[in-house]
């Protein structure tokens, strides 16, 4: 019961970070309808760009953990987001009207750029970082086994939930929300209702890397280390929970995101650490075996 | 003699070999309905997919005169048609936002004014009064037309759930939210039964006469065109062959021949 209890702490925290890197694949799948295998670098250099931030600031002898971590977050949100901006305009723009794979092999060729390109910048060592928030509650104890809930993972948690319930808003109330919704029902019809079909794009692009951004943030913090290569397995497995809650839908993504998480800390408690990544690459297999469309996805619909 | 709203002179569209529109000139004035008849293959939807930014005309030129300047249709990017110029079409086919509300179809078509009101949407963001405002204008001309179509009560459906008749005219009120100063509409009384025609009928004159835009309408249906339109363009193989008012339309020898087929040489 403690176990499981800690498990489940974990497991969410994690499937916070997965949650918010999915509803960047997901919107950008629901908008262009591509898979933008870069998202997963994108995550990465948000992550770097708030050790920047915090590691510089930090030498400065400027604020508190606090202070620190904020300024981090809104730094990494901004650098992310000007990632996203041109990674569309380079990469993906120039070959819209071109056939499918073309803007997928484009993406996959930018995540190789980005990781080569922060791996030269920055070297190929993993860089540390040393605890920011520390302490916690203790739940529970059972002999030598306590169930703790750090302030951290509630901030994480926390975060999270906020960041989602305001992006959903975003897009349900917002005239920016009507605008996205509208170009990926039907971009023409959009583009003549006099809406700027690229800018809202360029848009979605940017929001989904400043949320990734965050979750780099996360978990740059939460682990303590980060190296050039930790946005393709995150990647990887945030595109495989945004599957699993159906691409294309932003609640989906969100629930993907927490389910991923729960059974890789799930199945590294109860089984092997070592095939976690095999847990749950193997859901994405199954999904995509028996329900194509993701748990909250919408069955496609042939256009007339 | 004032500037006509658009002035369309000698446009030409060729496919490689195929003209598909041939040297058309045609005028069409605020506040009046300009028809383009023709049988099927005419060119008709060609004129409108290079009035509205879908086909870059081969030569001609398609002058639209408003009160906020001239503009050139034929060298515009497709969304700015509609921000800058205000030109609005619907399609043969009902091109709505299925999944998004009746309401929420009607707010899209104003999202430059609700952008311009929220400052790129910094001012939305804060909840600004300004914003506010402008959101409750929009939600005020939304539920206008939705009055004026008799939707008011389905506002918060799926569009994609209203039934044919209702989509026809809420694309048009869509249309109409974009404050457009030219309304195309591509055969919007297709597939309508003769109940919703004359509500279409009603919609159209209303639009004409209480909100300062010109219509321009491609039809099939010729006891509609006959009935409502002020001004006939009729288009065969590309070409021009007649215009006028629809009585003068309705006895062209030319016309007449286009619609019934005439052999040449029994004719002569």
């Amino acid at each position: 019961m403690e176990y499981f209890l800690q498990q489940l702490i974990n497991g969410v925290t994690l499937g916070s970070i997965y949650g918010l890197i999915a509803i960047g694949y997901t919107m950008v799948y629901g908008i262009i309808g591509m898979i933008n295998f870069a998202h997963g670098d994108i995550f990465m250099i948000g992550a770097f760009s708030g050790l920047i931030v915090i590691v510089g600031l930090g030498a400065l002898g400027l604020g508190s953990a606090g202070g620190l971590i904020v300024v981090a977050i809104i730094g990494a949100m901004i650098v992310a987001a000007a990632y996203g901006w041109a990674l569309e305009r380079i990469a993906y723009r120039p070959l819209r009207g071109s056939f499918r794979l073309a803007a997928l092999i484009s993406a996959i060729g930018m995540s190789i750029l980005l990781q080569n390109y922060v791996q030269l910048a920055q070297g190929a060592r993993v860089k540390p970082l040393q605890p920011m928030i520390e302490g916690g509650f203790v739940l529970m104890q059972k002999g030598d086994f306590t169930v703790n809930l750090s302030y951290l993972q509630i901030i994480i948690v926390g975060t999270t939930i906020a960041l989602m319930t305001g992006f959903s808003l975003l897009i349900a109330k917002t005239s920016i929300g009507r605008s996205q919704r509208a170009c990926e029902q039907d971009m023409k019809m959009a583009a003549l209702l006099g809406l700027d079909v690229n800018r809202t794009i360029s848009l979605t692009f940017m929001m989904g890397a400043a949320l990734a951004a965050v979750a780099g943030m996360m978990f740059l913090i939460y682990y303590g280390v980060i190296d050039f290569f930790i946005g393709f397995l995150v990647g990887i497995k945030a595109f495989t929970a945004a599957v699993l809650g159906g691409i294309g839908s932003l609640p989906g993504a969100m629930l993907g995101g927490l389910l991923i998480g729960l059974i890789e800390t799930f199945w590294s408690g109860y089984f092997t650490v070592e095939y976690k990544d095999v847990a749950a690459f193997a859901i994405l297999v199954l999904v995509l075996i028996f329900r194509p469309t993701g748990l909250l996805g919408r069955p496609e619909v042939e256009k007339v | 003699m004032t500037a006509p709203l658009l002035a369309v002179d000698r446009l030409t569209m060729r496919f490689g070999g195929l003209v598909a529109i041939d040297a058309v000139s045609f005028h069409a004035e605020n506040q009046k309905i300009t028809s383009i008849i023709g049988p099927n293959g005419a060119g008709k939807t060609t004129v409108f997919n290079c009035l509205t930014g879908f086909y870059k005309p081969t030569s001609g030129r398609l002058l639209l005169t408003t009160p906020k300047g001239e503009f050139h249709l034929e060298r515009m990017e497709d969304f700015r048609i509609n921000q800058r110029a205000g030109v609005a079409r619907t399609f043969q086919n009902i091109r709505l936002f299925p999944a998004m509300s009746v309401l929420e179809n009607l707010m899209v078509a104003q999202h430059n004014k609700l952008m311009r009101a929220s400052v790129w949407s910094l001012a939305g963001l804060l909840g600004l009064g300004a914003y506010r405002r402008a959101e409750r204008d929009a939600v005020e001309l939304g539920r206008y037309w939705l009055e004026r179509i008799d939707l008011i009560d389905r506002a918060d459906k799926p569009a994609g759930d209203l039934p044919y008749g209702d989509q026809r005219r809420l694309e048009i009120a869509r249309a109409m939210c974009s404050e457009p100063r030219l309304l195309c509409l591509d055969e919007p009384a297709a597939g309508l039964n003769p109940r919703e025609t004359l509500l279409l009928n009603d919609l159209l004159r209303f639009i004409r006469d209480e909100h300062n835009a010109g219509v321009l309408l491609i039809e099939h249906d010729m006891s509609m065109v006959m009935e409502i339109s002020d001004h006939i363009v009729v288009l065969d193989y590309g070409r021009k062959i007649a215009e006028g008012d629809p009585e003068a339309v309705r006895n062209n020898p030319a016309v007449i021949r286009a619609y019934l087929g005439e052999d040449e040489e029994e004719s002569a």
